[in-house]
């Protein structure tokens, strides 16, 4: 078996050569801010100067100081602790979000692709039929009746973007699992399964992961809108989404920062993953070529 | 045109074209002279990178993006490379026409052929009856059944063979003196091909329209043209009448070329490929530039760059054009 | 032809009648008991319990619920609304006019604003196509709650040019989309920097084929070649993509209108979800998703009239 398997023409890039760096100061910037942005929300506890709930109704709305770095918002409640926690639930719904579709869209997607006929029928159906529903629409309906939090929004948000990441692996699969050395494995007597884990799997990581970057960008834009309309997770938690709609009346009142710092916040954010997902989507469209 | 009888209806002198530094270490056209005159087809064979598309093209004014040229390219004794704006787009869609390679993506796939027949016209003012009558007898001539009902059909009705004849009539929409044709029959089946090759034979001789034939195949210019240029590495190598390039052919390129036709007469040596590949646009050479893949090739061959000189009924660019090649 | 609308419109219903049974079925998928979750806390005395179950069906077998729910939703009966004491049907009546007044002039800031930038990228290259591409960078990355936020405190706070949020409704259409202009801006930029980025790769796309070539080598005009060629060629992925936006225009009203104080179908879904007036949300679930199927179906329906090649039962002769 070891001896032929040198024969087999043997494709299998993986992630590692997918060099991070090196692809332009923009790209560069994007991960930078991607990587500042973990231990930030990791060590928030640690980071944050004040208690991001503590209430001091005597210093609200207070401008930048040396006291408070981005000043407090309304209830006098210091923005940058508030910012650092709110990353924590602003990354993790995103990040649960783009773990549970990526899982099931390759799941159902390879499933189609490798299986065909009426499994694929069925499975792509399915994927057509979640892709027609919004899914900030879902999520609102789920809201509705389990009440608000993070668990609904999350959960919704998961079905909702399994098929743009299903769709996805079955269209790429399809074309991998046309090419040679996959039959080339078939007919040594591999299993199905085996082939999929050790070789299809490898071949589309880099595809699927460049999508999921950008899917998390959309996530966390898509989360933030909910708990902006209070269906995500409930107050006095700091969150992003919730803290500018808490900002909203301070706006009218002059002061931008309470709800200028955490919209600033969702937006790099959503430009720095959507930056890193195009530039890995770029650096595979030109090693295929 | 009111120009003289007897001037050539193309001539290109000594036409080079380079891009930025960048793109290309080598010039992608050197020196490229060749007349075409009217009723006369003319062939350009060469590899593919050989510069033949690009010059061809520039007959047309269309130069890759950054080009920079020298010499001139006169259509009916006017220079394209100086023309205006308007004055290239008259000349475009009066005086000189092109087929393309691939019929399928020379025409908009998304309009009628009617339109793609009348565009031209309507661009250089015909009204539209006239143009649509013109449409008509155009398909007629090239052989299409019903041509009313194909001008209201789209290109994905068409065949590639069918629509190839639809390129042509378009080309011939305007009545142009000169007809430039980058390898029309490319893209098509050997039997489609040979329907093409007539029609265009049979509309030429016609019309009196002068023909630049644009192909890599040596074999099919042969059966078409009156006299052909060998191009290779942006230079012309050999010209010389077609039967002359046949039977003595002086520059070992050439005689390569005609050594890797197959053959299907009875005793043909069996073909022989040219050895090595084509020079690329990274490499720049000092003497020529088919010494590398070239079997005569003595020490001068590459040191100094051979300059055309007469031999026979054309000239080669050879140092040793002289001497006589064995095929 | 036939067979093609045939197939689609099986596949509508097929959409609807799923999203249906899954409207009507969450319902019971709430934790507890039906009537618990109807009544969310009011006091509940055996009349209105008995009065939920009847309006409800609940004593009925979940499949003739189904078969009742559906049937007066067919008849226009969606049941009524809790927190306004009035009959759905009536109050979505009230709130439509006012959120299709703002999906409409929004999808024609998208349409306009996405499509004008995407042009101007695509036929000038250089500085202009580079503004052009970070600006819909930025564009596509911000949500529109967060808009909301800049331009009232732009626009409304700083300039005074236009209302802020609240205010009621204006009165004439002049002072009605005057007031609208803020949140149709919110809705519309995301999207539009989007449909920027389809319309610049289309247009780009097209230019770089073979036949636009052709064209100029005829002699036909630049003008005329980027109308006739370019442009009408692009029109394909612009309309199709276009259209799905609809739906997510439709579905950000719910945040947008939040933002604004705009009394429409969207404030009300966010409303009744926080109220939990269930009857309602099921409403507008059901018509959005309604909604968001036929433009689907013009969508599909309008493409082969721009690419022939699409056309169903089209083959090569």
């Amino acid at each position: 078996m070891t001896t032929t398997l040198t024969t087999v023409p043997h494709r299998r890039p993986g992630l590692r050569r997918l060099r991070l760096l090196g692809q332009g100061p923009l790209f560069a910037a994007s991960v930078a801010v991607l990587v500042l942005l973990v231990p930030a929300a990791l060590l928030a506890p640690l980071l944050a100067p004040y208690d991001p709930e503590a209430l001091d109704l005597g210093a609200s709305l207070v401008g930048t100081s040396g006291d408070h770095l981005l000043g407090t918002d309304q209830s006098g409640r210091d923005i940058l602790s508030r910012l650092l926690h709110g990353a924590r639930t602003g990354l993790l719904g995103p990040l649960l979000v783009v773990g549970v579709s990526t899982l099931l869209g390759t799941l159902v997607g390879v499933v189609a692709a490798w299986r065909g006929g009426w499994a694929d029928t069925l499975l792509s159906r399915a994927m057509d039929l979640v892709f027609s529903v919004p899914g900030l629409m879902l999520a609102i309906l789920l809201v509705a009746v389990t009440g608000p939090g993070m668990t609904a929004p999350v959960v919704a948000m998961s079905v909702a973007y399994t098929p743009y990441v299903g769709r996805l692996v079955r269209g790429i699969a399809r074309q991998e699992k046309a090419r040679s050395y996959i039959e080339a494995y078939v007919v040594q007597g591999w299993s199905g399964w085996t082939v999929c884990v050790r070789h299809l799997l490898p071949n589309i990581a880099p595809t699927v992961l460049a999508q999921s970057a950008m899917n998390f960008g959309y996530a966390l834009m898509d989360l933030a809108a909910l708990s902006y309309l209070g269906f995500g997770v409930q107050p006095p938690t700091a969150d992003w989404g919730a803290m500018i709609n808490e900002g909203q009346g301070a706006v009218l009142q002059g002061a931008m920062l309470p709800a200028l710092a955490p919209s600033a916040c969702i937006v790099l954010a959503v430009v720095a993953f959507g930056i890193v997902g195009e530039g890995i989507a770029d650096r595979i469209a030109r090693r295929e070529k | 045109m009111t120009t003289a009888p007897d001037t050539p209806v193309l001539e290109i002198d000594g036409l080079g074209l380079r891009l930025p530094d960048d793109r290309a270490a080598r010039p992608i056209l050197d020196g490229v002279s060749l007349t075409v005159r009217a009723g006369e087809t003319v062939g350009l064979v060469g590899e593919s990178g050989s510069g033949k598309s690009v010059a061809c093209r520039s007959v047309l004014g269309l130069l890759p993006r950054g080009a920079r040229t020298t010499g001139r390219v006169l259509v009916g004794g006017e220079d394209v490379l100086t023309m205006g704006r308007a004055r290239l787009a008259a000349l475009r869609a009066r005086e000189v026409a092109m087929v393309f390679q691939d019929p399928r993506a020379s025409v908009n796939p998304l309009r009628r052929v009617g339109d793609f027949l009348t565009e031209g016209l309507r661009a250089s003012g015909t009204p539209a009856a006239e143009a649509t009558a013109r449409a008509e007898e155009l398909l007629d001539a090239v052989g299409i059944r019903d041509p009313r009902g194909a001008l209201r059909r789209h290109p994905h009705q068409f065949s590639g063979g069918m629509l190839q004849r639809v390129v042509i009539a378009a080309a011939l929409a305007a009545e142009p003196a000169l007809l430039v044709a980058d390898e029309p029959t490319t893209a098509l089946d050997v039997t489609t091909q040979a329907e093409v090759v007539s029609i265009l034979a049979r509309l030429r001789a016609e019309r009196g329209t002068g023909m630049l034939f644009v192909t890599h195949d040596l074999e099919l210019a042969s059966a078409v043209c009156d006299r052909v240029y060998v191009m290779y590495a942006g230079r012309i190598v050999e010209a010389r009448s077609t039967g002359d390039l046949f039977d003595r052919p002086r520059h070992p390129y050439t005689a390569g070329l005609l050594a890797c036709t197959p053959r299907i007469e009875a005793g043909a040596p069996a073909p022989r490929p040219v050895p090595g590949r084509p020079v690329s646009l990274a490499e720049a050479p000092p003497g020529c530039s088919f010494a590398a893949r070239c079997a005569h090739a003595v020490a001068r061959c590459t040191e100094e760059k051979p300059e055309p000189a007469r031999h026979g009924d054309g000239f080669a660019a050879c140092h040793r054009a002289d001497e006589g090649i064995a095929l | 032809m036939t067979r093609f609308l045939l197939g689609r419109l099986l596949g509508l219903a097929a959409v609807l009648f799923v999203t249906s049974v899954v409207v009507f079925g969450t319902i019971h998928l709430a934790p507890g008991d039906p009537v618990t979750f109807l009544l969310h806390g009011r006091p509940a005395t055996p009349e209105t319990v008995a009065a939920l179950r009847a309006e409800h069906h609940l004593d009925d077998p979940l499949v003739t619920q189904y078969g009742k729910w559906l049937g007066g939703v067919l008849t226009g009966d969606l049941g009524r609304s809790a927190q306004y004491h009035q009959d759905v049907t009536a109050l979505l009546g009230s709130r439509l006019p006012g959120t299709a007044l703002l999906v409409g002039y929004a999808a024609l800031l998208v349409a306009v604003l996405g499509v004008g930038a995407g042009l101007l990228a695509a036929l000038r290259p250089g500085l202009l196509d580079r503004t052009v591409l970070i600006g819909t960078g930025i564009a596509t990355a911000t949500p529109s709650f967060v808009l909301a936020i800049a331009l009232v405190s732009l626009f409304s706070v700083r300039l005074g040019w236009f209302p802020g949020p609240g205010g009621g409704v204006a009165e004439g259409i002049g002072a009605r989309l005057h007031q609208l202009t803020l949140p149709a801006l919110a809705l519309a930029l995301t999207f539009a920097g989007l449909l920027a980025r389809v319309t610049r790769s289309a247009v780009l796309d097209e230019l770089g084929r073979d036949h636009v070539e052709v064209a100029r080598a005829r002699g036909v005009p630049g003008r005329t070649v980027v109308r006739r060629h370019v442009l009408r060629n692009a029109l394909g992925p612009v309309v199709t993509v276009g259209g799905t936006m609809l739906a997510g225009l439709l579905i950000s009203t719910s945040i947008v209108e939040t933002a604004f104080d705009v009394p429409g179908l969207g404030s009300l879904l966010v409303q009744s979800v926080t109220a939990q007036d269930f009857a309602v949300v099921q409403a507008v679930t059901l018509l959005s998703v309604a909604a968001f199927v036929l433009v689907n179906l013009a969508v599909d329906l309008l493409v082969p009239l721009i690419d022939p090649r699409l056309s169903p039962g089209e083959g090569s002769s």
